[in-house]
């Protein structure tokens, strides 16, 4: 499995030094990859019906619990089968769709690094592992929305796809992580185990918050949906792959998943069942709205995913079973609904309904793709949608008794939108009179009709016989969610009941929107009034109040004078370190134990006192500068002293080379001195004093802490016979602690750059004026 | 800043700073001294060597810019943390070979780790001192 994850990724690498080879005639082995991959997971297909899980062990950071440890189960299967298998449609049709573009090698680099990222994501049996694939798919998504990056909308939308999904990412860490540390493994099969333990610990309400921020955000629920109809900026195969049939289903997936480890509370289920069914309605009415051929799609796949999360909340057998059907429902009519989309983008250059009609004369093949894809959304009896609504109500009028009623009622008014919404966007630009605008256009390549069409008849074949795909969906893929045996026969005709009743009245009041409700711009118009109280307009205001807040925020700090910044830090350490002192209590000096002065320190504190005065009353720079410079010689002394020949070697050193610095510096600085205002001077003198102060505190302080010797005499004993030197300061700096020493010359390296670059490049920018 | 006396001292302080300041940094095993101390004294040997002469002058003693010690530097540092990896042993352990060698002494992996620090800090200073002094 971990090869399969691998692929992906090394040929989307490989892509880097070999994309003009791709660009031109070897571009057809690109689709090969994902057929590959799904040749191999259909393989396994047996195998996991039968009810064998494969698991693959990696060891990575095992002293942390993270590993590269793989299972495959139904769920799992389900999902790479639907990833490598839409993705070998979509890298068909894409190859045609983009064909000469610039930028033709970057983007199936994105695309491989998209599935690959999706496949460890469904694979995972490592949370941690599965938080690192969640958030590259976040950031391949990022470049793929933003695929046309010179056009500002495009960047605009894939960085508010980003932020949104990006802070769900957050959360879900921080849930996971929480998660982890309680239940004492990162290991997704383990945590099953563990669902009481962790269900009824107190911290679950939060951690279970999170996660379904997660989720919520990845799966564009409400009020995180407005990021999704922003992301059909991106090229239409990619809202095709991404938006439809895969990363969306990420957050569905990471519920699916977590439902036996966390699932199974009132909290759990009335928070999925209320997001659910709040996001499938409002969405699914939006749809109706829109005019744009991709947005109608948008707002339906939020409706549709809106639709699986109400199903996991719902959580019973049937509403599970139901979930597992319509998420391959849902995604092969709405990839298909996408490419044809893409199609008719391609030919007319536009995606407007009001301009859209009587395509059938023109397209045929693709007309056929669209009305099959839309029946099955519509949920016609004969194809595979009829048979998820058919469990969509099922699962709803087996809900609690109280609850029954409205849940149908809530799920036939979404799918009466829905049946409209789909109707629109697969039958609307086909019927009716063709424009003379568009008699001229003609087919496209067969690579790019073919996809969606095959897509789409297997939604019909699905329907006729469900026994195909019945025994994986219903009894493995559902198992892995309920935990139990779900064995339900998935049935073409249950016999004229509730259900049937519920079903044909559904796609006849949704016939019946589609023809009264005539898609224009007043009605898009009317809709985009509400715009206002949208949660989209609440969060980017948001957003632009937290750049302005971190704008002001800077600029407080950093004003570019050097001066304020000293005083910054000295006056945050002066509190910090006062604050301190003053919670250790009071310091009493104890002179009794202080070695009385000899003469040579009183000389030269006397010298470091007159150089002190000098400093501060003196007019010239360069006077206080080397004033300064005979204070460190002073201290240079008394390390000599108290016997610290290294320390005093190099403060020496030290002392000089940053006096030839100063000088240097000063010499270029216009020769007056600008005195400071008195109160400035006031204010500066006494932040010094305090520093100081507290400086001398510390030290005496430090006299009276307990003696310890031990760290020292382990030095003393050790450092010859371990590391043969006889210096026990140097051998610290290269052998004990070489570490931070090898890090402290890098950090001196950068510095230097950092001056080289600053002078060099002023003077470049000079150079120009 | 020309003065004969100080041009004149210079030409036979450079060496002898070089030559006290390599000296610190082989004993600084046993003895006070060190890579860090030791490229300190040789930048300021350079440092006055270019105040009596001139910064241009004391570039074309050093033949390269100053900067590319730096890279030279990390790098025989690094060398010495990754060598023991091909012992097999963690990084950054301390070889040493078995006989002192005349003149320098016993040399291990950690005199290496010492140079990289005295190239290091060399290439440092002096990039910041004569970049500023040149072009500032």
């Amino acid at each position: 499995m971990l090869f399969t994850v691998l692929t992906g990724l090394i040929t989307s690498s490989l892509l880097v030094p070999f994309g003009k080879f791709i660009k031109t005639k070897w571009s057809i082995l690109l689709p090969f990859i994902p057929v590959l991959l799904f040749i191999v997971y259909l393989l396994y297909v047996p195998d996991v019906a039968s009810g064998t899980n494969f698991l693959q062990h990696l060891p990575w950071v095992p002293s942390l619990g993270i590993n590269l440890d793989f299972k495959l189960d139904g769920l799992s299967l389900l999902f790479a089968l639907l990833i490598t298998g839409i993705g070998s449609a979509i890298f068909f049709y894409a190859r045609t769709y983009l064909r000469g573009h610039q930028y033709y090698d970057r983007f199936f680099g994105y695309l491989l690094l998209f599935m690959s990222a999706m496949l460890g994501v469904v694979l995972s049996n490592n949370i941690i592992t599965l938080f690192i694939f969640w958030e590259l798919t976040s950031i391949s998504s990022f470049f793929l929305i933003g695929f046309n990056n010179d056009n500002a909308d495009s960047r605009k939308s894939a960085l508010t796809a980003l932020s949104i999904t990006g802070i769900g990412g957050f959360f879900l860490l921080a849930g996971l992580v929480l998660l982890g540390n309680i239940a004492g493994t990162y290991v997704i099969s383990d945590l099953v185990a563990q669902h009481n333990i962790i269900t009824s610990h107190q911290l679950y309400p939060l951690f279970v918050g999170f996660i379904l921020i997660g989720a919520f955000t990845k799966s564009a629920q409400f009020p995180f949906h407005f990021w999704l109809p922003g992301a059909m900026k991106a090229p239409t195969p990619v809202s095709a792959y991404l938006h439809s049939a895969t990363m969306v289903k990420a957050g569905i997936y990471l519920l699916a998943r977590f439902t036996p480890i966390l699932g199974n509370t009132d909290l759990w289920n009335y928070t999925l069942m209320i997001v659910g069914g709040f996001t499938m309605l409002y969405a699914a009415i939006h749809a109706l709205f829109r005019i744009d051929l991709k947005a109608i799609l948008a707002y339906s796949t939020i409706s549709a995913l809106g639709v699986l999360t109400f199903l996991l909340g719902l959580g019973s057998k049937e509403a599970i079973v139901a979930a597992s059907v319509f998420i391959l429902v849902h995604a092969l009519y709405k990839a298909t609904l996408f490419m044809v989309t893409g199609i008719i983008d391609h030919e007319t250059h536009t995606r407007d309904l009001t301009h859209l009609s009587g395509l059938r004369k023109v397209l045929a093949p693709v007309f056929i793709a669209a009305l099959l894809a839309a029946l099955s959304s519509a949920g016609v009896p004969l194809t595979f949608g009829f048979i998820g609504k058919d469990l969509i109500y099922e699962a709803t009028l087996h809900a609690p008794s109280h609850l029954a009623l409205w849940l149908t009622v809530l799920a036939v008014t979404t799918n009466v939108a829905l049946v409209a919404a789909g109707f629109m966007a697969g039958i609307k630009p086909f019927t009716g009179k063709l424009p003379q605008a568009y008699e001229k256009i003609h087919l496209p390549y067969t690579s790019m009709w073919l996809p969606p069409l095959i897509l789409a008849i297997l939604g019909l074949v699905f329907g006729c016989f469900p026994g195909l795909v019945g025994d994986l969906l219903n009894h493995r893929t559902a198992n892995s969610i309920w935990g139990g045996e779900t064995a339900m026969h998935l049935k073409i005709w249950h016999g004229v009941n509730t259900v049937l009743l519920l079903s044909l009245s559904t796609l006849a009041i949704g016939t019946f929107v589609y023809l009264i409700n005539k898609p224009s711009i007043l009605k898009l118009a009317a809709i985009e009034k509400f715009n206002r109280i949208s949660p989209q307009r609440i969060i980017t205001g948001y957003a632009y109040d937290i750049k302005r807040f971190s704008n002001w925020y800077t600029h407080l700090f950093h004003d570019g004078y050097l001066r304020s910044y000293h005083f910054k830090i000295i006056l945050f350490a002066e509190l910090l370190l006062g604050y301190k002192l003053w919670l250790s209590g009071p310091i009493s000096i104890d002179f009794s134990v202080l070695t009385p002065p000899s003469w040579y320190e009183v000389v030269i504190m006397l010298v470091l006192l007159g150089a002190l005065y000098i400093i501060v009353t003196t007019k010239s720079r360069l006077t206080s500068v080397v004033s300064t410079s005979v204070i460190g010689y002073c201290i240079c002394l008394m390390f000599v002293f108290y016997s610290a020949p290294d320390l005093a070697m190099t403060q020496f050193t030290i002392d000089t080379l940053t006096t030839v610095l100063f000088v240097l510096v000063l010499y270029k600085l216009p020769s007056f001195m600008n005195f400071a205002k008195k109160g400035i001077l006031v204010r500066d003198a006494v932040v010094a004093l305090g520093f100081g102060t507290i400086l001398a505190l510390i030290a005496l302080r430090v006299l009276y802490e307990p003696n310890t010797t031990e760290i020292s005499s382990f030095y003393g004993e050790n450092s010859y016979l371990l590391a043969k030197g006889k210096n026990v300061v140097n051998v610290i700096l290269v052998d004990y602690r070489g570490i931070d020493t090898m890090f402290e010359t890098v950090v001196l390296a950068i510095a230097a750059l950092g001056v080289y670059s600053l002078i060099k490049l002023r003077l470049k920018s000079s150079e120009k004026e | 800043m020309k003065s004969a006396i100080l041009q004149t001292a210079t030409r036979y302080l450079l060496p002898i700073l070089l030559l006290f300041s390599f000296f610190l940094l082989l004993r600084g095993h046993y003895y006070p001294g060190g890579g860090f101390v030791g490229g300190l004294v040789a930048s300021i040997a350079f440092v006055l060597h270019s105040f009596a002469n001139g910064t241009e002058s004391t570039m074309k003693i050093l033949r390269y810019k100053p900067i590319s010690l730096i890279p030279i530097g990390l790098g025989i540092s690094a060398l010495s943390v990754v060598i023991p990896l091909l012992f097999g042993l963690p990084p950054m352990t301390g070889l040493w070979f078995e006989q002192p060698i005349p003149v320098i002494g016993m040399i291990g992996s950690s005199l290496f780790f010492d140079l990289g620090v005295y190239f290091v800090v060399i290439g440092v200073v002096l990039t910041i001192l004569f970049t500023i002094s040149l072009e500032g």
